[in-house]
């Protein structure tokens, strides 16, 4: 370990259902019957805010979760059903102070011009602490209920061959006009476009809202938005990406990529393909931070974060496994790896906790205390909006005449 | 024996973009931020209303290509700010304006059950149709809905909701951890819907709500909207205030609702209503005047002929006479965006009789407009508004008002502080909430008791 203070790391919580093993809602910790109340969702955020973590994450879908990429597994045995991620981090905004909320956004099937208003909304309510993940969707039967496109059947194994490739391109090429319609109608109003001019009869001065005039491959969006610029100008949008197609959507319009290291040299590898990538997008000057994601099972001795695991795999009837690194342990030994991880090029880590009653109480109380010792954690809010709590300014309006 | 007297339903309307918010009153605060929504929904909640009310338009509006400057503009997001506003809320309805044009059905449906599980049941939904390509401009389908099929689209996508809603019965979640059985039935959520506007299917992802579904609001005027309520809606948002008015609307709806196996107190009837108080009935009078020479500046007078005339008149004085010259009758209005431009079916005949009216009174053309304007609903002292409201409901004009304030947060204030009262004194309204959901406040069945009623019968 280097000697030197680590410069400080930021984090957030994915929150999901009852946690991410699927059996995680069979322990006495878990409230499944909650699931579908605000009061549940109010005491998790709540829990997160209390160990100053940057921002949560919520986790949405647009049709029932499944063991299978591709398709419904018919399973009974595990959380089935959620609400609205936006409305959910929207109900719980006026609860909370310095926290941000950074709901999941499904780009496929639902219009720009309906989420940038609604994000916007939620940087009002919460007076500047929004963000996004946006994501894309190409499961066929998410698509059979909006009935407006047909997919062909895909698996997980299907995804990684070329032709999965190629489909998967074109909704992350999607994605990213969506994306760049969002940002645009965040900007279609100027800060002071609102002058409320009494002399005149103008409440606003119209050459400050503007048209955004986007043309893509998949929609058209005129503009201006109906919500005036939110409060931090541009809230955050982030983006989950294993590959490089992904990378590339990180690279041009994110301000966090959530990436998936097995471990260091991998960190290193995902870290420099990103700079590399928005080093040719031309934001090489920007402030872009690539988290890690890791699933974690913190207790006080390891062992104990090993059997948990083993018990609850035994509940599943068989081995949990994720995109990112399952991680279980003491506190101690997740600072170090966080800290071994974070001196490749990671700013910060997005912890999905394994059983969200048991490991965010353990990221709270346990974590971050450790991480403070090591003058690797903030202890205090340093800041009032999501922007300033990960080191960026507020952006100047694309549309405002220098 | 004399007939019971009604309850009265009362709402609040939250300002918005139309000319009878007055933004330009030192009184007047923010339209966007957070804090008027607060004010406003407690100060709703604190006088036992029913619910909140918002609006919504989907396209800045314009006029003669520009964006339309004198009234407020600008709105926050519909749900998201409603499902903030449960979060300082206990009791109050939170209705939202949602168009069922430029929206599919499987995401409105879940945006509404999300809504109705994180208020604990107090959602509610005013359908609203759009046709025109000026609105679609901004959504990926762009101005592909033919003006005939608004209503059908309409009609066939709240079925289709209220598919989605029951695809979950409210008993599936078993949760049980001992045995690990999480869902009682694979199916759950299962639907298939296949018609005109809409062919989909799958398993619904929101479970149950509280009220089963939200409170259904409807708002159109035409016959074909009139059917559409009384068919479909628990509640019409109309634009009938007055006495007479009031009740034929009241008695025409009302009446249709037989040929759908309904009964009249299956539909609430609840005009939007505007109204300004003051210690005297003089006193109100002086300043009803007063609001509505704020409500129309010698700009918005311009405007505002403008919708008759169809035509750039920014040349014209607001101060002077009426334009000499006719309507323009050509299809492609001046104005986009807003609904007004319906109401002047032979703007000749309107421009004739306005510049008689004109011409008689001496008036200029602000003068002219602030007169052929609409007067506010209600004027007078505390007593005068709440004999008079009362009145209109026992005398079957509504069901109970929507009331629209001329300010921004504050402009419910003294209604909740001084007409309530005497409205709950007099034994119409209530004094406390009747039950946890907006259905209890208005005396809806739970949609699964409807359901048991109707099969029973």
């Amino acid at each position: 370990m280097s000697s030197t203070p680590a410069s400080p790391l930021h984090l957030a919580v994915a929150l999901d259902g009852t946690g991410w093993h699927p059996a995680s809602w069979r322990e006495q910790v878990a409230r499944p019957r909650d699931l579908f109340t605000a009061g549940y969702w109010a005491d998790q955020v709540a829990e997160a805010e209390r160990g100053l973590l940057d921002f949560v994450t919520f986790e949405d879908g647009l049709g029932l979760q499944s063991s299978h990429y591709g398709e419904l597994d018919g399973r009974t045995d595990q959380v089935r059903g959620r609400l609205d991620a936006v409305l959910t981090a929207s109900r719980i905004a006026p609860l909370t102070r310095h926290i941000g909320l950074v709901p999941t956004v499904i780009a496929t099937h639902t219009e720009p011009f309906h989420l940038s208003k609604a994000i916007a909304t939620l940087d009002y309510v919460s007076t500047g602490r929004a963000g996004l993940r946006v994501q894309i969707s190409a499961r066929p039967h998410e698509a059979d209920h909006f009935g407006r496109r047909t997919f062909p059947p895909i698996s997980l194994e299907e995804l990684r061959t070329p032709a999965g490739q190629e489909r998967l391109t074109d909704l992350f090429d999607e994605a990213a006009d969506y994306v760049e319609v969002v940002r645009r109608l965040w900007d279609s109003w100027e800060d002071d476009a609102e002058i409320r001019d009494v002399a005149t009869g103008r409440f606003v001065d119209r050459d400050k809202l503007h048209y955004i005039d986007f043309e893509g491959a998949h929609f058209s969006v005129k503009g201006p938005s109906i919500t005036p610029r939110p409060p931090q100008g541009q809230p955050l949008v982030t983006a989950l990406a294993h590959q490089t197609v992904p990378y590339r959507l990180v690279a041009r319009q994110a301000d966090i990529g959530y990436v998936t290291p097995r471990g260091a040299e991998d960190a290193r590898a995902i870290v420099a393909e990103i700079r590399a990538e928005q080093e040719a997008a031309g934001r090489a000057d920007e402030l872009v931070h690539v988290f890690g994601d890791l699933v974690v099972f913190l207790d006080d001795d390891q062992a104990a974060a090993e059997d948990r695991r083993a018990r609850l795999d035994a509940l599943a009837g068989e081995p949990y496994e994720s995109d990112a690194r399952i991680f279980a342990g003491t506190p101690a030994q997740l600072a170090d790896l966080l800290q071994e991880l974070a001196a490749e090029g990671l700013t910060g880590f997005r912890l999905r906790p394994a059983v969200l009653g048991h490991d965010l109480p353990a990221i709270t109380g346990g974590l971050v205390p450790e991480l403070q010792r090591r003058g690797a954690f903030r202890t205090a809010y340093e800041a009032d909006t999501l922007r300033g709590l990960l080191g960026l300014a507020r952006p100047a309006n694309r549309f405002a005449a220098v | 024996m004399s007939k019971p007297l009604k309850q009265i339903h009362l709402a609040a309307h939250f300002p918005g973009v139309n000319n009878t918010t007055v933004w330009s009153d030192p009184k007047a605060g923010s339209h966007i931020e957070f804090s008027s929504f607060v004010h406003f929904a407690q100060t709703a909640e604190r006088a036992k209303f029913d619910f909140l009310f918002l609006a919504e338009g989907l396209r800045l509006r314009e006029q003669g290509g520009k964006i339309y400057d004198l009234d407020v503009v600008g709105r926050p997001d519909t749900f998201t700010v409603l499902a903030a506003l449960a979060a300082v809320t206990e009791h109050l309805g939170l209705t939202g304006t949602i168009n069922s044009t430029f929206n599919e059905p499987y995401e409105v449906a879940r945006q509404f059950a999300s809504l109705d599980h994180l208020s604990g049941g107090r959602s509610a939904w005013n359908v609203v149709t759009s046709w025109d390509a000026f609105t679609g401009e901004n959504f990926r389908r762009g101005g592909f809905l033919p003006k005939d099929e608004r209503y059908s689209r309409a009609k066939e996508f709240l079925a289709t909701t209220n598919e989605l809603f029951d695809a979950w019965h409210g008993d599936e979640i078993v949760a049980d951890q001992a045995s690990g059985t999480f869902l009682r039935d694979a199916k759950a959520g299962a639907f298939v819907h296949s018609g005109q506007h809409f062919d989909i299917h799958g398993q619904f992802n929101v479970p149950r709500s509280p009220q089963g579904r939200p409170v259904i609001f409807q708002a159109g005027d035409s016959d074909e909207g009139r059917e559409f309520a009384a068919s479909s809606a628990d509640a019409i948002f109309s634009r009938y205030a007055q006495l007479e008015a009031g009740q034929s609307f009241y008695t025409d709806v009302k009446n249709r609702l037989a040929k759908y196996g309904r009964r009249h107190d299956q539909l609430l009837i609840l005009p939007a209503a505007s109204f300004v108080l003051a210690d005297t009935d003089a006193e109100a009078e002086v300043l009803a005047k007063e609001v509505r020479r704020q409500q129309v500046s010698g700009a918005t007078a311009i405007k505002h002929l403008e919708f008759v005339w169809n035509r750039d008149l920014s040349s014209y004085d607001p101060e002077g006479p009426l334009p000499g010259i006719d309507p323009d009758l050509g299809d492609d209005h001046i104005s986009k965006g807003r609904a007004q431009v319906r109401m002047y079916r032979d703007p000749l005949a309107t421009a004739r009789e306005w510049r008689e009216l004109a011409a008689a009174n001496n008036w200029s053309i602000r003068d002219l407009v602030i007169e052929t304007g609409n007067r506010q609903n209600f004027i007078g002292s505390p007593e005068t508004v709440a004999r008079t409201i009362n009145e209109y409901v026992q005398a079957d004009a509504s069901d109970g008002f929507i009331l629209v304030p001329h300010i921004t947060p504050t402009g419910l204030d003294d209604f909740a502080d001084k007409v309530v009262p005497l409205l709950q004194e007099q034994g119409v309204f209530r004094t406390e909430y009747e039950g946890p959901t907006l259905r209890h406040q208005l005396g809806l069945a739970h949609p699964d008791e409807a359901a048991a009623e109707r099969a029973a019968s």
